[in-house]
C-alpha cells in the first residue's frame, strides 16, 4: 500500500498513511505516517470501540493539517486492550494462506 | 514511544521487513493545499471488503490455485454503505470484526463524526478497497489500479486520502 501513497500523492493528492508496520513506510519516504499499536486488519483500532477509532482519525486528520515537510511520522501510545499472545492468534485466518503453504511445500521439496 | 512495527508479525517474517532497504530515492510530497478544516478527504483500505450484493469479491480462487498471485483489482465503497452490505474477501487477515463492524479497516464512521463536528470539511462520496496481498513487483497497482485511482479522486476533487493498510 504504501506503492499506492507514493503515486497518489505524486497526482498531487495529500496522503496520511495510518500503518502499524510505520518503520516499512518509512523505507517508502512518504509523506505522512501514523503508526498504531495495533493488531493486523485494525488499523483503526477495536470494533464498536467508538472513541479508539475516532482518536486514530482525528491523528490522521492532525498529521494532514498541521505536517509542513514530507516523512512526517506521529506514533500513538494507544493501548490494545487484548493481551499480546491473544491477540497475535486472533488477528490470523483459520487456515494459513496459500503463500504459507507454497513455502512450506518447497522447503519440503528442498529437505528431500 | 515508538511503534513497535513487528509486535503482531510472524517471527519467521521479521528479518525480511527489517532488511527491507529503502524502496525510493527521494521523498513524495503534495501539500494539502486547503485547510484541513475544508478539505474533502477519502478513505482506503486494503482489508478486501465489498459490496456483497453488488460487486464480486476478491478473487481468492485464483490465488489458491497460484499462490504468488494476488487480486489486484479495487472496489468502489460508498460513504453511506451499511454494516450489513459488507463482504470480505482475504486469505491472510481473520475477517471476522470486518463483520463485526468494518469501521476498525474503514472508519468512515469516525471520519462522519469528524465532519459533522467542523474538524474535516466533507467525507468523499467514494472510498476504495484492495486486497492488500499482491505480487512481488505490484506492477497493476503501479501502471494501472493505481493512476486509476488517482484519476479518480481529482475527478471529485478530493483533496486528501487516508490509506489504511490492513
Amino acid at each position: 500500500m504504501p506503492v499506492l501513497a507514493r503515486l497518489i500523492e505524486e497526482a498531487g493528492i495529500a496522503t496520511v498513511i495510518v500503518t502499524m508496520m510505520p518503520d516499512t513506510a518509512e523505507k517508502f519516504r512518504l509523506a505522512r505516517i501514523v503508526g498504531v499499536p495495533f493488531p493486523f486488519g485494525h488499523a483503526f483500532g477495536m470494533p464498536h470501540d467508538r472513541a479508539m477509532q475516532r482518536a486514530v482519525a482525528e491523528a490522521a486528520v492532525r498529521v494532514l493539517g498541521e505536517a509542513t515537510a514530507p516523512e512526517t511520522r506521529v506514533d500513538l501510545d494507544i493501548t490494545w486492550p487484548v493481551d499480546d499472545r491473544t491477540a497475535y492468534r486472533d488477528w490470523q485466518p483459520s487456515e494459513p494462506s496459500p503463500i504459507v503453504g507454497y513455502n512450506l511445500e518447497r522447503g519440503r521439496a528442498g529437505n528431500a | 514511544m515508538a511503534v513497535d512495527s513487528y509486535r503482531y508479525l510472524p517471527r519467521s517474517f521479521r528479518e525480511g521487513y527489517e532488511a527491507l532497504p529503502l524502496q525510493a530515492e527521494t521523498p513524495v510530497w503534495a501539500p494539502l493545499g486547503v485547510p484541513v478544516e475544508q478539505a474533502s478527504i477519502a478513505l482506503m483500505t486494503s482489508a478486501g471488503l465489498f459490496l456483497k450484493d453488488e460487486q464480486p469479491p476478491f478473487d481468492t480462487e485464483r490465488e489458491i490455485a497460484n499462490p504468488l498471485w494476488g487480486d489486484p483489482t479495487y472496489r468502489v465503497i460508498p460513504g453511506d454503505v451499511r454494516q450489513e452490505q459488507i463482504g470480505a474477501a482475504h486469505l491472510h487477515l481473520n475477517t471476522r470484526d470486518f463483520f463485526e463492524d468494518f469501521n476498525v479497516a474503514l472508519a468512515l464512521r469516525a471520519f462522519g463524526e469528524l465532519q459533522t463536528k467542523g474538524r474535516i470539511g466533507q467525507l468523499a462520496d467514494e472510498h476504495y478497497s484492495f486486497m492488500g496481498y499482491q505480487e512481488r513487483t505490484v506492477a497493476e497497482w503501479r501502471e494501472h489500479y493505481g493512476p486509476e485511482v488517482a484519476r479518480r479522486l481529482k475527478d471529485a476533487g478530493v483533496h486528501a486520502l487516508v490509506l489504511a493498510p490492513a
